[in-house]
């Protein structure tokens, strides 16, 4: 078991989470209730990663964000850090790779939420952030769970973008995918077998659980 | 709206938790050496040796030498290139990026690789894969892919050489990295496939699998080469210099590498 990797895919998940969390929830609601032209393209551009596979993904960024590349350079100049190889890299591609796995589930949600709703709040005098807060998250609360469960558990699998971008160095962008990858290739199947699996029982756990808390949201509301 | 606040509470700290008590990202000190595939077993034995030797410690990333010499000219953070091609070595000297045009390491060789009670014979003059190419014996072979694993383009090379490319170009699968295609070949999904000879003797293929050397003739020489990127920390030059130490290269001929005369 490669403790290690599977700690940096933990972390590289939570934070991507973190990172994730507020900008998609507003793109998510903003997407939900926009009547602006080019919405189509807008959701395109949001669905995008999903479709694309992860290493034309990856080599993009790569390219974008390397050293060689203008944006690299200058970062590096700049700031000082490196944009690639390293979990900088790992998660302004996790980020973007994520969004639609966040963004789609929490723009359903909302749009499943009544519009009359919002109107009465209104009406009854509650500003455009109290109604956000007390009448349509708690509302979208159960999609925004699984939109984060997602998020989560499909970081931890992600591998052809963190292959491209992260150059598998451990304890720096050796994810679990990557590791288990490795061990299999050293036909250390054992090692595979193990880190396979746990990988497999938490998602399998952490999507079960998801929905169980989703139900039991929807009942007490 | 309570339990709501309550969980986004409980969330937002254990996250915090969480975060605060993972190891953060100080990996940088560590020196970081890339490796071709074809060294695995043979350098995480050298390294363990290095790390009781002197007491200091290296990361190790294995892969095909074409993806690192890629990687280290977009600015990957390693150390030590120890590329299976002395031509990956010298473009990126030629750009800049390495200290000196570095030191060749080792010679390698191919050999042909199969399962022990697979369908194809270990045959090092490659006949019996021309027969078993003929009688449809031969459903998949597997090599490095040519065009960045320098074991895959000798491979090809050696395809070349008896007279097999063109017939077996369909049925080739090609691994990312000479490693994996040690590993499709013989994992039961292929008849056999042409890798290094340093993997074939490592343990854990030594059960699942029986080989036999291609001329060397029949191949370009695998000339190995390694070189200090620019910026590598002292560590890094000491495994550097470790490598030409007795006790080093006795590890390496065990598996197979012949030592340059230079």
């Amino acid at each position: 078991m490669d403790w290690q990797a599977l700690f940096l895919s933990l972390k590289l998940a939570a934070v991507t989470l973190l990172v994730l969390l507020p900008s998609g929830l507003w793109l998510g609601r903003w997407l939900a209730y926009t009547r602006v032209a080019g919405k189509s393209w807008i959701e395109a551009l949001v669905v995008l990663p999903l479709v694309l596979p992860p290493t034309v993904l990856g080599y993009y960024l790569l390219v974008s964000m390397g050293g060689a590349s203008p944006i690299g350079a200058w970062v590096q100049q700049t700031f000082g850090v490196r944009l690639t190889f390293n979990f900088l890299g790992l998660l302004i591609a996790s980020v973007i790779f994520n969004i639609p796995f966040l963004v789609q589930p929490v723009q359903r949600a909302f749009e499943a939420i009544p519009r009359q709703l919002g109107e009465a709040a209104a009406v009854s005098g509650l500003s455009a952030w109290q109604t956000f807060w007390r009448v349509e998250l708690p509302l979208a609360w159960p999609g925004v769970l699984s939109a984060c469960v997602l998020t989560f558990v499909h970081t931890l699998g992600e591998f052809g973008v963190v292959l491209m971008v992260g150059g598998s160095i451990p304890g720096e962008t050796k994810t679990i995918a990557i590791s288990i990858y490795d061990r299999v290739q050293s036909f250390d199947l054992t090692g595979a077998n193990q880190m396979a699996l746990l990988l497999l029982l938490f998602s399998l756990g952490a999507v079960a659980a998801s929905f169980f808390a989703s139900a039991r949201l929807a009942v007490r509301r | 709206m309570s339990l709501l606040r309550r969980q986004l509470a409980v969330w937002t700290a254990a996250a915090t938790l969480f975060l605060s008590a993972l190891p953060s990202s100080h990996a940088q000190a560590v020196p970081t050496l890339a490796a071709a595939s074809d060294l695995k077993f043979a350098i995480e034995e050298v390294a363990d040796r290095f790390e009781k030797d002197t007491g200091n410690k290296l990361r190790l990333v294995f892969g095909s030498s074409g993806n690192f010499k890629t990687q280290i000219l977009q600015g990957a953070p390693f150390h030590l290139f120890m590329s299976a091609d002395e031509n990956f070595v010298y473009e990126l000297a030629d750009a800049g990026k390495t200290e000196d045009r570095g030191r060749t390491y080792a010679i390698g060789r191919i050999v042909i690789m199969v399962p022990p009670d697979g369908a194809l014979k270990p045959d090092g003059q490659l006949k019996d894969l021309a027969a078993a190419l003929k009688d449809g014996r031969l459903k998949k072979f597997a090599i490095g892919n040519p065009e960045h694993a320098p074991y895959g383009a000798r491979g090809k090379e050696a395809l070349q050489h008896a007279g097999l490319w063109e017939s077996i170009e369909g049925k080739l699968v090609l691994g990312e990295n000479i490693s994996q295609a040690a590993q499709f070949a013989i994992s039961g999904s292929a008849e056999g496939g042409i890798v290094a000879y340093s993997l074939a003797l490592a343990p854990s293929f030594a059960s699942r699998a029986k080989f036999e050397l291609i001329p060397e003739s029949w191949h370009k020489r695998l000339v190995q080469r390694m070189v200090l990127v620019k910026g590598a920390p002292p560590e890094a030059r000491a495994f550097y210099q470790y490598l030409s130490t007795p006790a080093a290269q006795e590890i390496m001929v065990r598996y197979s590498f012949a030592m340059p005369k230079e």
